[in-house]
């Protein structure tokens, strides 16, 4: 166990930035602090780094707790978000640094920043400093910096917020190479979904100073543990039903209600993924017109609307969409193969349900 | 580029654009301002030199070997030399309180750093008068222990501590908090104490402004004459510091050495502000290099 939070709670005055967060990350581990800004996941890992105190709980280092050990002396790599190098020193001053403060030996030094320099492919930056670098290569000295001394833990607070798309994505697929090769535990925090999946191990899901979900990118994608989750990883549809006579309805969609009195409200929400789409009008229960495509790439995402106005979100890959001879502005039939009942925000899920129709669906449905 | 030092140096003016006067008025406007610069500064500079070497370099050279003029100089350097160190540690230690901290009574810390800029220096020298004076309340105990501080050198040095007291942190403060912490404690993760992260982060990462700073109150503190002549008593050969001395001097019809001693003076002035220009010349070429650089480095290799 590499760190392990236990009941953290970090107050500002009267703001509680963290509430009670427990979780364990395992040595080698790459995990993602995912959450909306003002979540408090810049906060834990600043508690971890010991740049803040917890107000409450316990915070453990390869099982030493650690609350009221300084900084300087956790041992831990912290890139911060501005990179923060120091501006007065060169690229091989900025990585020294670490170094020197621990009072290597100058030959040591310099090898262990010329290791550094050539396994980030800044060989021949030394001599510059931060002002003369590109964006990406000043978050390689940052990393490069952090690394230096050799630290337990690395810690990236959101590591590709200030580099455009096109080298985040280069930068993503570097730090997991770089990870795979150091094997040193990290932990980065990030408000980009997309990121966290594609990067971490682990994601830990925050929502206002609370973990929501702590699992693999699978995990937390396929089986949310609240309607928080459910809509901040990937897309969902969610529609607000009225019960009436057993059934409940909004628009033209319909599912069964059963145990739920006349005028209650039920939300349920699905993937777009779990909507099936024909052109054949009777092949599926409801009615929509394709209003829009949008290419993504490989995967095409389509948006439904029917007469009644929902708006539907579905996605399928190209192939399919060219099968079907789908294109804008098309009637087509539609059903929603599964769904989840969704409580309030916070609360848990209700389990995966195979969408089940009051009335037979007509032939050739397939569910 | 965020987090460029944003201090007084870097917002020299620029001509505004797009408003051209015409020839006549723009010829008349830039002669009225060299006309006036001419009369009120280059003049009289020019007549402090002219005075004083008037009667000739050997007349000059005995005025300024007078054993009460070299005193005089002796005692002002002696001052600066306490005043600009002190000043420059606590403006340091109060940029970085009010920079990097949040606190209660900061605004209050800010404005009574300002307060010397805002009081008449006369009325400092008063006050301090008043303080530690005979009559005042700390005078007996003072006397009781034979420590004197009014009408002797310690005097001066408080008044001239007193005055000079906003010149480094002034510069400081805007500096330290355009840079932010965010460096310190990039330092402090990466093992350094807390007078490593000092020395080697915060301190470089200001230094022209703190030169800036230093410089100018060392011409204040040698320059100060109001508060300092309230409190030193004017004992020649004693108490008397290079601007007293100028006084005394003329009042004593020896335009030669007043002259002299005040040809000083306005060397050091000159001095000052040769650094001083030098000093805003290299920050904003740091400044202008800093805004180029990151587009000529855009590429990824």
């Amino acid at each position: 166990m590499s760190i392990e939070l236990r009941n953290v709670s970090k107050r500002f005055g009267a703001t509680v930035a963290v509430d009670r967060v427990s979780f364990t990350v395992r040595d080698g581990e790459l995990v993602a602090l995912l959450g909306p800004s003002g979540g408090g996941k810049t906060t834990v890992l600043r508690m971890i780094a010991g740049l803040e105190r917890p107000t409450e709980g316990d915070l453990f280092i390869r099982g030493q707790r650690v609350n009221d050990v300084p900084v300087q002396q956790r041992n831990i790599g912290f890139v911060f978000q501005s990179y923060a190098l120091f501006k007065n020193m060169t690229v091989f001053k900025n990585i020294a640094f670490g170094l020197r403060v621990k009072g290597w030996k100058r030959r040591d030094i310099r090898a262990r920043v010329e290791e550094l320099l050539a396994l980030f492919g800044l060989e021949d930056l030394g001599r510059r400093y931060p002002h003369q670098l590109s964006g990406g290569q000043r978050q390689r000295v940052a990393i490069a910096r952090a690394l230096a001394p050799k630290p337990r833990v690395l810690l990236l607070d959101e590591p590709f917020g200030a580099v455009d798309a096109k080298i985040r994505q280069e930068l993503r697929e570097w730090l997991v190479r770089l990870h795979r090769e150091l094997n040193v535990t990290t932990l980065f925090v990030t408000h980009d979904q997309e990121e966290a999946m594609e990067v971490a191990d682990r994601i830990v899901i925050f929502s206002r100073g609370r973990l929501e979900q702590i699992g693999t990118p699978r995990e937390v994608y396929e089986t949310p543990v609240n309607e928080f989750v459910a809509r901040f990883i990937g897309v969902l549809n969610v529609l607000e039903l009225e019960v009436w006579g057993g059934l409940a309805t909004v628009g033209e969609i319909q599912i069964p209600a059963p145990g739920l009195r006349d005028g209650d409200r039920i939300r349920i929400g699905f993937r777009p993924y779990a909507v099936a789409i024909s052109p054949d009008l009777t092949q599926y229960r409801y009615l929509a017109t394709l209003q829009r495509t949008y290419f993504l790439g490989v995967m095409l995402r389509l948006e439904l609307e029917t007469e009644a106005g929902l708006v539907i979100r579905a996605r399928m890959t190209k192939e399919e969409y060219a099968q079907l001879g789908l294109r804008d502005g098309l009637k087509v039939s539609f059903q929603i193969r599964n769904y989840r009942v969704l409580a309030t925000e916070g609360a848990p899920l209700g389990p995966e349900e195979k969408a089940a129709y009051p009335e037979l669906p007509s032939a050739g449905e397939n569910i | 580029m965020a987090g460029t030092p944003r201090s007084r140096l870097d917002t020299r003016p620029t001509p505004a654009r797009g408003v051209e006067e015409g020839g006549p008025v723009r010829r008349l406007l830039i002669g009225a301002a060299v006309v006036f610069l001419g009369v009120f500064l280059l003049l009289p500079l020019a007549n402090v030199f002219y005075q004083a070497l008037g009667k000739g370099w050997d007349t000059y050279l005995r005025a300024l070997r007078e054993p009460d003029t070299l005193s005089a100089v002796r005692l002002t350097l002696l001052v600066a030399a306490i005043a600009v160190p002190v000043n420059t540690v606590f403006g340091l230690a109060a940029a970085w309180a009010v920079a990097k901290f949040d606190f209660r009574g900061k605004a209050l810390l800010v404005t009574l750093i300002d307060l010397p800029f805002s009081i008449s220096p006369v009325v400092a020298g008063l006050i301090y008068l008043l303080l530690f004076g005979r009559q005042g309340p700390l005078g007996r105990w003072l006397d009781a222990y034979d420590i004197q501080i009014v009408f002797a050198v310690p005097g001066i040095v408080l008044a001239t501590l007193f005055v000079t007291v906003p010149f480094v942190a002034r510069e400081l403060i805007p500096l330290m908090q355009s840079t932010g912490s965010e460096q310190e404690q990039a330092a402090l993760t990466l093992g350094a104490g807390g007078w490593q992260t000092f020395w080697h982060v915060t301190l470089p990462s200001v230094k022209w402004g703190l030169l800036y700073g230093i410089i100018l109150c060392n011409a204040r503190a040698m320059g100060e004459f109001g508060a300092v002549s309230v409190l030193s008593g004017h004992i020649s050969g004693q108490t008397e510091t290079m601007p007293l001395r100028v006084e005394k001097l003329y009042h004593e019809y020896n335009a030669t050495g007043a002259f002299a001693v005040a040809s000083l003076l306005a060397l050091l002035a000159l001095v000052t502000l040769v650094f001083k220009t030098l000093l805003e010349w290299k920050q904003q070429r740091d400044f202008a290099r800093a805004q180029q650089a990151p587009a000529q480095n855009s590429h990824e290799p």
